[in-house]
């Protein structure tokens, strides 16, 4: 289990993106975490994984936990060691490589089942084996976003992090992606999905936050969150029961502020 | 008629003499090539400290089998070749513990003053090395001042002779140990280790996401490339080539200097684009120093140093990756 809690993240020593944030990914389970543009939802993961030196970014407050122990945030490969691994925002596969490298890179720290990972990665990705020695950046949006999951199972995380899986995706490729993070969640690895598609995150999450501003504003079941008025209308663009299109001009931006932290 | 024979068999002589010695300069221009080329593609930086770690490589091997022990220090090298008559295992054993000494320069400057660097802007990097350059330098200059460095190869200036051609047997051995050199590098590329350099050079970030050991990646591209640069730099200090035998002081330091137009020509991050570039070039260079030699007086004493520069620069206008540089990958 993955317990963040009351997470401080500064970058350049100024920039506060993360103000005491704290979820919670059980074993097993999908978690979604979503928010807007810059909520923190990519320095969390971040934070998680180790990558917050590279960009100036430090951890000030809070801890990370990972099966009760505190991760090694300056030692991005012992955390994946440990078990986590990352896709990614905006799929960030070895466009040079071929497809069969780009996996290849993905088992270094799992030498010893290198060869099961790999084909376990072939049978949920029947595409990436018919394109095994093209150059992944000749490669489609949908495949380049499977072969980025592709390479982070080849560590064969228990928890694996997504970020932003659908981004730029068309919506048949968007519906894809999900069943493949439902089928991998299914062989036992936890999710951990960041997203801004808030209805495909929460069609399959058993669990969701919301966050704003670098901090948790609301959180609950895959299912309430789906249900509830406020989720509806700011993230899945539905409108109540009348069905006329509200004018975001009349709602003020503090309003809507008070009713997440309520 | 019998005259004709004889200019004829005498062209084939210098024709003969003149690809050798294409071939065995291109082989050191290869070897420190192929050096730039793997810290390149590993750290995405162009390592100018080349010229004084390759030179400080060919001193070390001048301490081991010149001096026969270090300097200042109660320390005898219990391996050195007797000096007036060397034995080549000796020797050989004494180069390979020489490379070894180099990479470990080549870790050692890693870890001081490359590894804090790991994510800063390029350019940053770029002009430490150049700081490197001018901080060893002093060590080179002053190590080769104080007396002549012998390399004590064990061959001399021998040559054999081929249909009248003189084949000096350093020559020989600098293209067998390109050869050697050039099939090592090409083989690590397709290893796993290769591929993890590979991964680091495109996007260091996503490498440390993967959990590549971005650190180790630029480890081992510092240790490689520092003891190819000293290989190249040991081989250019056999006989017949212009240091005659010896570490010079004028000659050495700016060798690698001279291989900037044969990394530009084959692509920055090439392996092969270095074996390529380096014949090329070389080629260019002692082809043009032989053959144009008659009209000197127009083009001036020592044009064919300025050769590789010009065969550089149309390349480039028709080739700006380099002939066989990584074009950029994107999809429209």
């Amino acid at each position: 289990m993955l317990e963040v809690a009351n997470l401080e993240v500064v970058y350049n020593e100024v920039i506060l993106a993360l103000r005491g944030l704290s979820i919670e990914v059980p074993d097993g389970q999908i978690v979604a975490l979503l928010g807007s543009n810059g909520a923190g939802k990519t320095s969390t993961a971040r934070a998680i994984t180790g990558l917050l030196d590279v960009h100036e970014g430090k951890t000030t407050k809070g801890t990370v936990t990972w099966n009760g122990k505190q991760l090694p945030i300056h030692d991005p490969a012992a955390i994946v060691r440990t078990g986590i691994s990352q896709v990614m925002e905006g799929r960030r596969i070895f466009a040079e490589l071929s497809v069969d490298e780009n996996l290849i890179t993905g088992a270094f720290t799992n030498r010893s089942r290198e060869k099961h990972n790999y084909d376990r990665v072939m049978e949920l990705f029947p595409r990436l084996g018919e394109r095994r020695t093209q150059t992944a950046g000749l490669l489609s949006g949908g495949e380049q976003q499977m072969l980025a999951i592709g390479r982070a199972l080849m560590a064969e995380p228990e928890l694996l992090i997504l970020d932003e899986p659908s981004l730029g995706l068309a919506p048949k490729l968007v519906e894809q992606v999900r069943d493949v993070i439902v089928e991998i969640n299914q062989q036992g690895t936890s999710v951990l999905l960041i997203e801004q598609n808030a209805m495909m995150a929460l069609s399959i999450a058993n669990y969701g936050y919301i966050m704003e501003t670098g901090k948790v504003v609301m959180d609950g079941d895959g299912a309430k969150l789906r249900d509830d008025d406020d989720v509806k209308e700011f993230y899945l663009g539905l409108h109540g029961d009348e069905g006329e299109k509200k004018s975001f001009k009349n709602i003020k931006h503090y309003k809507r502020r008070k009713r997440w932290a309520s | 008629m019998s005259i004709a024979t004889a200019l004829l068999a005498n062209a084939g002589t210098t024709f003969i003499q003149t690809l050798v010695k294409a071939l065995a300069l291109g082989s050191v221009y290869i070897l420190i090539a192929l050096g730039f080329v793997i810290i390149f593609k590993g750290t995405q930086v162009l390592n100018f400290a080349a010229g004084a770690i390759s030179m400080a490589g060919a001193i070390f091997l001048a301490i081991m089998v010149g001096d026969g022990g270090l300097p200042f220090l109660p320390f005898d090298n219990p391996l050195a070749p007797s000096l007036d008559d060397p034995d080549l295992v000796l020797w050989l054993i004494n180069l390979v513990i020489v490379l070894f000494i180099a990479a470990l320069f080549g870790l050692v400057i890693e870890r001081i003053a490359i590894r804090p660097m790991v994510g800063q802007p390029l350019f940053a990097m770029a002009v430490i090395t150049l700081g490197i350059e001018v901080a060893i330098r002093p060590f080179n200059l002053d190590a080769t001042a104080i007396q002549a460095r012998t390399l004590n190869v064990p061959w001399g200036a021998d040559a054999w002779e081929l249909w009248g051609a003189q084949i000096p047997k350093s020559y020989v051995a600098a293209m067998i140990i390109a050869t050697i050199a050039g099939a090592v590098v090409i083989l690590f590329y397709r290893s796993r280790l290769g591929v993890a350099m590979r991964a680091v050079a495109f996007d260091q970030e996503a490498a440390m996401a993967q959990g590549i050991n971005v650190g180790r990646v630029f480890a081992i591209a510092w240790g490689l490339g520092a003891a190819l640069a000293a290989l190249g730099a040991i081989v250019y200090g056999m006989a017949p080539f212009p240091p005659g035998g010896q570490v010079s002081q004028e000659i050495h330091p700016i060798l690698a200097l001279r291989v900037l137009p044969v990394i530009v020509l084959g692509g920055l991050d090439s392996a092969s684009g270095a074996v390529y570039g380096g014949l090329i070039i070389a080629s260019a260079e002692v082809f043009a120093g032989e053959y144009l030699s008659q009209w000197n007086s127009t083009l001036g004493s020592g044009y064919s140093t300025i050769v590789p520069y010009v065969v550089m620069l149309i390349v480039l206008l028709v080739k700006p990756y380099g002939l066989f540089g990584t074009a950029e990958v994107r999809r429209v």
